[in-house]
């Protein structure tokens, strides 16, 4: 049951071999087995799940269900979650029980999805090892000794692990597409926009990006049918019409040939994503991953991304901008963490222990880095010379695409690193976003998918990225692939 | 050579939406604390801001009002600093591109009038309220006004005179009233001053300035101003240096303190807020706007004088007020006589008793021009029977002053009289003005018999004593004589 795919659990519960509470308890068993040791999720609430399964196998009864009906969802402890414990992964948090539901929450419960519970994260999100946690680093499921990836590492270790069948995640510079890749399983970033933010909290507004990570591109288009949506509440949010992301998983390329039902599929390599700074296994994996393609039918095109050097820089001046505000509401006042009455003198001294308290160490690193760079005198050199880069960013897939469908290459530069080991190199741990901090800045779809392992038997992701709005393609190649390869359905051992 | 003051001000229009300017709670004043923050205001994790359309529009309206340029493309930034009633640690404002830039106002003062040039005009939200002194050593914080969406309409420093500087106020609140952008309720805080003021010898560079915040009345601007000015003109001529400041004024001593100086001024890291796309106006949403512009208090002023035969300052008032203009336009047209045109001596009249009667008792008892006792249709009625000589100007105060004594019996719930009732009080009063000639002339005959003292003090050159002969000749008809027969009577058989 814990491999089946959600097209196979949703006909189960459809068909009531099995119903959704007895789903959730396999979950929840599984989940209180092995979460001691890998730490990927916050909270669990065991109770509340089994009654929102009830509540579901109700709906089954009267055939009154939706495709994802009855069947859990592990939700990052970004979304805000009625009634359930919203941490954000932070001290600051810790004790925020969410008085309201984000909209893909809404989503997921209109569907019927049961809340499996809420996975752990780095600090609000910034972090590209879930070692920022205020609540412990998650393991890699593959190797206890080495990081998931970030910042939704507690969701893709528990779709890996198999402690979940489906999870929600968010994705600034990589979020969703570095963990999936390192933990062996497929993550979708979709266009900026699709997914509503309401009640995602806030990293970076204008990067920020919902998505699904599942086992297959098959399960994240099912996730994303319910994620996506237009949302009002959310001015960023796209207003066009509803789409099945599932539509095309089927349906052959444009030309395609028998047996190469992707023949016509042109693959952009960005030379400026396999050159210095890429591990070889991973190197090795990407290739072999590409020539799979190439026996489907596909091209490979070279192209450049000529600005691709400058995301980093880009998006580090970018990002910790936009969070140095979006995180000053938590200042003790409303709600989350306060210092202790006696420690502070007067007001300043309230705000100052408060923060210095509740943040940990890289997102204050990272508020005192935006602060900077939005400072009188500073703003031109920083902030408005990084938006133009981002400009340049998003020029250079408009012309990409004139050669090419879509772009591929590694979703990181090196397999899992071993926990510990980059945390006190911030630039080493940045570097780990090269090659998906772009999507981010020009706000492009883009996924990473198992295509093999690397280095100490670790997962390898290969990173697909689409043109605007190409979700549901993407998903069909990425679809083609996994019906011709077995990577995906691979589970580490000892869980 | 003498000290010239120079002034700007910053006004802060609350504008009359139902909804706040990024959320769906309510604007509504007065309700208990923290009964109007939703989710967004109180900035819980998670939430985002929504740009409110009516906001907008109005802003639009009122940048159409004074001639401004409407920004087709205009983009909220965050303000960035803590205080506790500011929930998300930043004030969503507009900062380089506001979607209002230039415009004037025009103001009138007793030696002309002057133009009052806008650099801009933005849209912004309110933070809450901060209460220091109910809670025993803590503060109380109030977001219910967190997010009411405002307008900062801000002068050029065009002004050189507290007397100015009101009357530019006053023009502005007449105008975002006039085009139902704002109600203008100073003392519930929907309309605000910042008066930045400097002085310099005129022709020298402009002086450093300070800028007094907040004032909440006309008096306490002029107050504050007038302070402000004096005491930087008498810091210069000490030898002393005026330094850029935030001053506060304070009603009871009738001074201004500083409150904070440039040296610990914030940075406030303006930067465009990512929450929300920059504001897009369409061509047609401005031409919409544009053409379900009222006739503006300006044009009226001037048609009034043109048209009317009004003075400046009597047609000045009437614009003070969209209603109270309207009030007397409705008032002139019910004195019409069937098939009659009005002369300018006829709108004089009309403008007089609006101003003199309507206007004064609105003031004396404190109400708004909503609330005006007698309608246009009464009031036009009573003056048409004036114009008609059927009753005098004494009459027609009395008849007047009783419906407006009816009308505070239910509490300005209902206006008092009506037309029939000014005809049917005419007739069972007895109170049609005495015009018969042969009965004034016996009368006038009667009250010089009875008083030849005054009669002998006239004839010596008192003319006090005129009057009150005529005094006591209306007392003879009860009210009623018509008072210039009755004075030319008078005349006629004194000097004989």
């Amino acid at each position: 049951m814990i491999n089946a795919s959600l097209r196979e659990l949703s006909a189960a519960l459809a068909a009531k071999k099995i119903s959704s509470v007895e789903l959730i308890r396999i979950y929840l068993d599984r989940i209180e087995r092995f979460n001691g040791e890998l730490n990927a999720f916050i909270s669990v609430d065991p109770d509340r799940s089994l009654a929102l399964a009830a509540g579901a196998d109700l709906r089954i009864a009267r055939g009154d269900h939706a495709p994802l009906t009855g069947i859990p969802v592990a939700h990052k402890d970004i979304y805000c979650t009625k009634g359930w414990l919203t941490t954000c992964g932070s001290r600051m948090l810790a004790n925020f029980t969410s008085p309201y539901n984000a909209h893909v929450i809404e989503r997921f419960d209109a569907a019927g999805a049961v809340i499996l519970g809420k996975t752990n994260m780095d600090e609000f999100a910034m972090g590209s090892s879930n070692e920022t946690s205020f609540y412990g680093p998650v393991k890699n499921p593959w190797n206890r000794a080495f990081v998931p990836g970030g910042s939704s590492g507690g969701s893709a270790c528990a779709v890996a692990a198999r402690l979940a069948p489906a999870a929600t995640a968010t994705d600034t510079g990589g979020s969703i597409r570095q963990p999936a890749a390192l933990t062996g399983i497929t993550g979708l970033k979709p266009t900026y926009g699709i997914v509503s933010r309401y009640g995602m909290i806030a990293f970076a507004s204008s990067l920020d990006q919902g998505g699904p990570m599942g086992y297959s591109a098959e399960d994240v288009a099912m996730l994303l049918n319910v994620m996506a949506g237009f949302d009002e509440r959310d001015s960023t949010s796209l207003e066009r019409e509803g789409e099945d992301y599932t539509r095309d998983l089927d349906r052959a390329w444009d030309g395609a040939t028998a047996g190469r039902p992707l023949s016509g599929l042109r693959i952009g390599l960005p030379r400026e994503h396999f050159g210095e700074g890429l591990s070889p296994d991973v190197a090795q994996a990407i290739e072999a991953a590409l020539a799979q393609f190439e026996k489907l039918g596909a091209k490979r095109v070279e192209i450049g991304l000529p600005n691709s050097g400058l995301s980093v820089p880009a998006y580090y001046v970018i990002a910790p901008a936009e969070a140095s505000s979006n995180l000053s509401r938590f200042d003790g006042v409303r709600y989350g963490y306060r210092a202790p009455a006696s420690e502070y003198r007067d007001l300043l001294d309230m705000y100052c222990k408060t923060r210095a308290q509740g943040f940990g160490a890289e997102v204050k690193r990272r508020i005192l880095i935006g602060t900077y760079v939005l400072s009188h005198g500073y703003y031109d050199a920083y902030y408005l010379k990084a938006q133009r880069i981002r400009r340049l960013i998003a020029q250079d897939f408009v012309e990409a695409f004139r050669q090419c469908d879509v772009v591929m290459g590694p979703a990181s530069p090196t397999v899992a690193f071993r926990i510990g080991a980059k945390v006190s190199d911030p630039v080493q741990m940045y570097l780990n976003d090269i090659y998906t901090i772009p999507a981010n800045l020009a706000g492009l779809p883009a996924m990473s998918i198992p295509c093999g392992f690397g280095e100490n038997n670790l997962p390898v992701g290969l990173h697909i990225v689409g043109n605007y709005f190409t979700e549901a393609r993407m998903l069909a190649l990425a679809h083609q692939y996994q019906r011709a390869t077995d990577w995906h359905r691979r589970m580490p051992a000892g869980v | 050579m003498a000290w010239e003051t120079v002034i700007g001000l910053e006004i802060h229009a609350q504008l009359s939406t139902k909804s706040k300017m990024f959320s769906r709670a309510s604007t509504q004043f007065g309700a208990a604390p923290n009964a109007q923050a939703c989710a967004v205001d109180i900035a819980l994790p998670g939430v985002l801001p929504v740009a409110n359309k009516g906001a907008v529009e109005r802003a639009i309206r009122f940048g159409l009002a004074v001639g401004g340029t409407i920004n087709r493309r205009s983009v909220f930034a965050r303000k960035n600093y803590f205080y506790p009633d500011l929930p998300k640690g930043y004030q969503i404002s507009q900062y380089e591109l506001p979607i209002v830039q230039g415009g004037a106002v025009n103001i009138v003062l007793k030696d002309g009038e002057r133009t009052v040039h806008l650099t801009r005009a933005h849209l912004e939200e309110d933070a809450g309220k901060s209460l220091h002194e109910d809670f025993h050593g803590m503060s109380g914080i109030d977001l219910n006004r967190a997010g009411t969406p405002l307008l900062e309409i801000v002068s050029e420093p065009d002004m050189h005179s507290s007397e100015e500087a009101v009357a530019y106020a006053k023009a502005v609140h007449t105008l975002v009233r006039w085009i139902d952008i704002c109600d203008g309720n100073m003392q519930e805080g929907s309309f605000r001053c910042d008066a930045n003021v400097s002085v310099h010898r005129p022709g020298a560079p402009l002086g450093t300035r300070r800028e007094i915040k907040n004032l909440n009345s006309f008096r306490f601007l002029q107050q504050a101003i007038d302070y402000e000015a004096k005491w930087q003109i008498a810091t210069l001529e000490d030898g002393g240096r005026i330094h850029q400041a935030t001053v506060l004024f304070d009603p009871d001593s009738g001074e201004t303190r500083a409150m904070r100086s440039k040296e610990d001024a914030h940075d406030y890291r303006y930067f465009p807020d990512p929450d929300l796309l920059p504001l897009v106006v369409s061509e047609e949403t401005v031409a919409k706007i544009r053409k379900d512009l009222p006739e503006l208090p300006e044009e009226r002023r001037r048609r009034y004088m043109a048209a009317c035969g009004l003075s400046a300052y009597d047609s000045s008032i009437l614009t003070t007020d969209l209603t109270l203009a309207t009030y007397f336009e409705n008032v002139a047209m019910h004195s019409l006589k069937d098939g009659e045109a009005l002369a300018h001596a006829d709108y004089k009249l009309c403008a007089n008793w609006v101003i003199n009667e309507v206007a004064a008792k609105l003031n004396e008892e404190n109400l708004p021009p909503s609330k005006i006792g007698v309608s246009s249709a009464t009031l036009g009625h009573i003056l048409r029977r004036v114009r008609e000589d059927m009753i005098n100007a004494r009459t027609a105060k009395d008849l007047f002053s009783e419906f407006w004594s009816d009308a505070r019996k239910t509490s300005y719930v209902r206006q008092g009289g009506s037309p029939e009732k000014v005809d049917e009080k005419i007739e069972s009063g007895g109170l049609r003005q005495v015009t018969d000639s042969s009965a004034l002339e016996a009368i006038v005959d009667q009250v010089i018999a009875a008083n030849p003292k005054s009669v002998e003090e006239y004839r010596s050159g008192r003319e006090k004593a005129f009057n009150a002969l005529v005094g006591q000749a209306m007392k003879a008809t009860r009210g009623k004589g018509n008072p210039a027969q009755i004075n030319e009577i008078l005349k006629r058989k004194l000097s004989g």
